[in-house]
Order: structure tokens, then C-alpha cells, then sequence
């Protein structure tokens, strides 16, 4: 089987790939980063959770003008997952309103994004709409 | 109570493109005009804060070696988009403090063809090898792959971030929101652009992120802007010409982000804002229903909206029925870049935060020309760099 990693240390890869965020064991703040302590209540003990794998999208923008070497078109969003917001691309959709818009419902997806030289899969993900074709 | 801080001489170069001068002459040429304007040298200054973000550091000391060596104390100041806001509040603190009477704030910046910001400068390549780095442990580039890094993105997410909290934030009206702005700078001879543009042409514009098409994003542009400060207790004993066009700083406010829900994930521009516009009301004893004018940071006209709300020009919720009611073109209840705003006028980084107060101020001195708002007493000037820091000044006319 191939060897896979995923493209963000915080992208849980298995039968049921999820997000996982470090949740403040003080005041209940999450994060996605490595972290030295809580911006919100300056604690330090961290603990971790699994992210909802579905969710609102709050915010969006499609990307047409990007850096050299990158994609376009691309649906930056904002994804409300139960209450913790994620930043991810939307994707397996048509990359226009109405198809995208704000209070769209979406679930996680993975993809393979590359493969490296050592023959390593590097596995992505965004956000697809629920109602996307099975 | 302390001491008032006034600005005494103000200037902008023209926003636009200036191949023939680098940072230092475009800094130099707005410090020179502020100091004449204030009718003072740079003998008289007691603090230099010079701010410039892309150039590389060290401005202050540069053009103090073009305009006048004394051996004061300098700062050079970063802090994004509000650099020039932080600059001109260096020398506010300076004065508070009671270091000196007297002092220049500056900022100057080459962006003409800089293009994207926020993209980085060149092409990016995958690895050889998968290995996670960095605070996400990413295995390669996330620009693209897990939302965008670019400006036009970040604030475009921002504006529709509005729309699904409170509705009516559509293309169109954005679309509306610039071509305002574009129409205002038709007034502004320091303005990069000060064509007039319909709202076909804006909307039918290269698109660089929905909803934000290529003139709804703010100019690229050389440009440079300086302000001479002193202590009231100075401008006192100065001539009455010069303290007949003093400009009363009743209030210099800087914030940065507090904490908020998923403002590590899309910034929270609005909170900070918010913050800094209650504690610059508060200390200027103004409500947002007495300012003749604001100068907020359009930097996309997704983010002049929201601004709208965060200035509480608006009750919360209520920044679309602003603009629906006219109040914020010229010739409103609460005109909004009469300049041009970034999107017209220009956003040449740093001198962005005090050209901003430039133009307060010389609609506060009845010296704005054909653009002059009428009986102009109060205004406020607003600049948020992202990351983020935001800086409110409130200007008042001198009542000599």
C-alpha cells in the first residue's frame, strides 16, 4: 500500500478521516497550531479533540488572481463545524455563486494532492457540500 | 489631565507613480512640506518616527542624512497598514510623555507594480520530500490548499462574512461601495486614479477574488505623507496664523486583535476596530453623529462596509441601509473617503495613516478645494494594518 501523510499535521487520516484541534484545558479555546499557551486565557495545558466533520460555510471568497505556481480558481472558506471554525478550500463544486454562497452545508473530504519522490502521498482536504452526489 | 497634541503642518506627495524618487526623496519631499507648512525646521523637532514597511528598515536615519542630521531620537516604525497611524502615535506618546514640545511623524512606500500582496514574490515549488514544518506541520505549501494568503481573498471573506450575518452584502452593492469612491477622487488632484469609473466598468473589471474586482481592491502606489506635532503649551506661544490652522488631535487611539472566536482562523478585523473607535469617542467626547467626515480604510470595498458598522456609523447590522441611504457619498450625512479612499486615492502602505489624517485636515482648515466638505469642524481617520493593529485618530478644528 502506498505510503500517505497528510498535508497538515492536524488532518487525521483512517477509515474516517477528521480534523483534531488542540482545546484549551482551561477555558475551552481551540487551535489548529503548535501551541506555547492560550491567547485567550494565558493557560498552557492544552488537550485534543476531534472537529465535527461537517458543518456551515460563514465566510467564502474564489480566488482568481493568486501567487505564481498557484491553482485558480479556488473557494477559500471559513466552515463553522459545530462551533469551531475551520479555514479550508471548498471543493468538488462549481467554483461560482449560487453554487457557492454563505450558509452553504458541507462535509469534509480528503483527496490526494501530490506524490513526492519517495513515492509518498500527500492527502489534502476541503469542504464539499452535503447535498454533492454520492 | 495632559496636555493636547496638535498637528501643526500636515502634507501628502501625490499618490501615483513616481519612478524618478525612491523612499527617501518621497519621504523627504512630505517632511520638507509638512515642517514648511508648519512654519518650524527640523531644529524645532525633538522626536522623528519615520515609517516605511517594504523598503527594509532604517528610513528615519536615511532621510534624516537628506534633510537634517540633529541627533534626536528616532524610531523606525512597522506595523503593517497602520505603520504611518503608529508613526504619527509614536510622536503623540513622544509629546504626552513630555520628552519634547515638538516632533515628525513620516511614512513612504514604493509599491507601483507590486502586485499581489500577501502572494510572496515567487513561484512555489513543491518538495522533493514530503516532511511536516512549521506550527501546522505542513508538508508543503497551504496558500491555495487550505484557503488563500492574499489580501484580496482574506478581506473578500471578510465582506461576505457580514453578508451571512446580517444579509444584503451583494456583489452589487460593493461594486457601489467603489464606484463612489472612485467618483470622490475625481475631486482629489493627489489621487493615483481620479477617473471616474460606472458601475458596468467596476463590476465588468478583471475579478482578483469575489466579490472583489480589480478596482474594488486598493491602488498600488508610490507616495509619502508627513505630520509636524506639538504640545498645546507650545502651539500657545506660537504665531496666530499658525495657531488659527493647528489641528486638534482630541483623540490618537491604537489597538490589536483581543482574543475572539475564529480569529486565528479568518482575522477579526471588527473587533479592534470596534475597541479602538469607543475609546477614541470616549477620550474626544465626539459621537460618530458629529463627525463631518471619515476616512476609514477601504483597502477592498468588502472591507469599507463592515467598517461602516465598526465606526458605528451605523447601529450594529445596519452598514448596507447606510450606504442604501446615500449617507456616506459626499454630499451625505457621514461623507466616507472624499479622497478617494485606498481604492482611488492610493495605499501607499505606510504613509497611508497619515495621509489619511492629511485629508481630515485640510477639509478642517477650509482648505480642501472643490472637494471641501462645508463647515467641516470634526473629523476621524481610521487605518487597520492586518495581523492585526488599527489606528483611530479624531481631529477637531481649532477653535482660534
Amino acid at each position: 500500500m502506498t505510503a500517505q501523510v497528510p498535508l497538515v499535521d492536524y488532518l487525521v487520516l483512517g477509515p474516517k478521516p477528521h480534523l483534531r484541534a488542540h482545546e484549551c484545558s482551561a477555558c475551552g479555546a481551540r487551535y489548529f497550531d503548535r501551541r506555547n499557551g492560550c491567547a485567550r486565557c494565558f493557560a498552557t495545558e492544552f488537550h485534543t479533540v476531534e472537529v465535527a466533520d461537517e458543518g456551515t460555510v460563514t465566510a467564502f471568497t474564489i480566488v482568481a488572481v493568486a501567487a505564481p505556481g498557484v491553482q485558480v480558481p479556488f473557494v477559500p472558506a471559513v466552515v463553522d463545524c459545530d462551533g469551531t471554525k475551520v479555514r479550508a478550500n471548498l471543493v468538488n463544486v462549481e467554483p461560482k455563486p449560487p453554487h457557492v454562497r454563505v450558509g452553504l452545508p458541507v462535509r469534509l473530504a480528503t483527496y490526494v494532492l501530490g506524490t513526492d519522490d519517495a513515492g509518498t502521498e500527500a492527502i489534502g482536504f476541503g469542504f464539499e457540500p452535503t447535498e454533492a452526489k454520492a | 489631565m495632559t496636555d493636547d497634541v496638535w498637528i501643526l503642518g500636515i502634507s501628502m506627495t501625490k499618490f501615483g507613480k513616481h519612478p524618478e524618487l525612491d523612499i527617501v526623496d518621497l519621504a523627504a519631499r512630505a517632511s520638507q512640506e509638512a515642517l514648511r507648512d508648519a512654519g518650524v525646521t527640523m531644529g524645532d523637532m525633538g522626536v522623528l518616527a519615520a515609517g516605511n514597511l517594504m523598503g527594509g528598515g532604517r528610513l528615519a536615519q536615511n532621510l534624516q542624512k537628506q534633510i537634517g542630521q540633529t541627533g534626536i531620537p528616532v524610531y523606525n516604525v512597522t506595523n503593517a497598514c497602520a505603520t504611518g497611524a503608529t508613526a504619527l502615535r509614536t510622536v503623540v506618546m513622544a509629546i504626552k510623555a513630555g520628552e519634547c514640545d515638538m516632533g515628525l511623524a513620516v511614512g513612504a512606500e514604493k509599491l507601483s507594480g507590486a502586485g499581489l500582496l500577501g502572494a510572496g514574490g515567487s513561484a512555489k515549488a513543491d518538495a522533493a520530500t514530503f516532511e511536516p514544518q512549521g506550527r501546522f506541520g505542513a508538508v508543503t505549501s497551504l496558500d491555495g490548499r487550505v484557503g488563500t494568503d492574499t489580501m484580496p481573498g482574506v478581506f473578500a471573506q471578510i465582506g461576505m462574512e457580514y453578508d451571512h450575518k446580517y444579509g444584503g452584502a451583494t456583489f452589487d452593492l460593493f461594486a457601489r461601495i467603489s464606484e463612489k469612491n472612485h467618483a470622490h477622487s475625481t475631486l482629489n488632484p493627489l489621487a493615483a486614479y481620479t477617473k471616474r469609473l460606472s458601475l458596468d466598468a467596476i463590476k465588468n473589471d478583471v475579478m482578483i477574488a469575489y466579490p472583489n474586482t480589480r478596482p474594488m481592491c486598493s491602488a498600488n502606489c508610490d507616495g509619502g505623507a508627513a505630520a509636524v506635532l506639538v504640545s498645546g503649551e507650545r502651539l500657545r506661544r506660537m504665531d496666530p496664523d499658525q495657531r488659527r490652522r493647528a489641528v486638534k488631535i482630541s483623540a490618537s487611539v491604537l489597538t490589536s486583535d483581543p482574543w475572539s472566536d475564529g480569529c486565528q482562523v479568518l482575522p477579526d478585523i471588527n473587533t479592534l476596530t470596534r475597541n479602538a473607535s469607543e475609546r477614541a469617542y470616549a477620550a474626544a467626547g465626539v459621537g460618530p453623529d458629529e463627525l463631518d467626515l471619515v476616512e476609514l480604510h477601504d483597502c477592498f470595498a468588502t472591507a469599507e462596509l463592515v467598517h461602516y458598522d465598526n465606526l458605528q456609523l451605523c447601529k450594529p447590522g445596519g452598514a448596507v441601509d447606510l450606504f442604501e441611504s446615500g449617507a456616506t457619498w459626499r454630499d451625505g450625512s457621514t461623507p466616507v473617503n472624499v479622497s478617494g479612499g485606498l481604492q482611488s486615492k492610493g495605499h501607499p502602505i505606510a504613509a497611508t495613516g497619515i495621509a489619511n489624517v492629511w485629508e481630515v485636515c485640510h477639509h478642517l482648515r477650509n482648505e480642501a478645494g472643490a472637494r471641501q466638505i462645508a463647515g467641516a469642524r470634526v473629523g476621524l481617520a481610521h487605518v487597520i494594518g492586518l495581523g492585526s493593529a488599527c489606528g483611530v485618530h479624531i481631529l477637531e478644528r481649532s477653535a482660534a
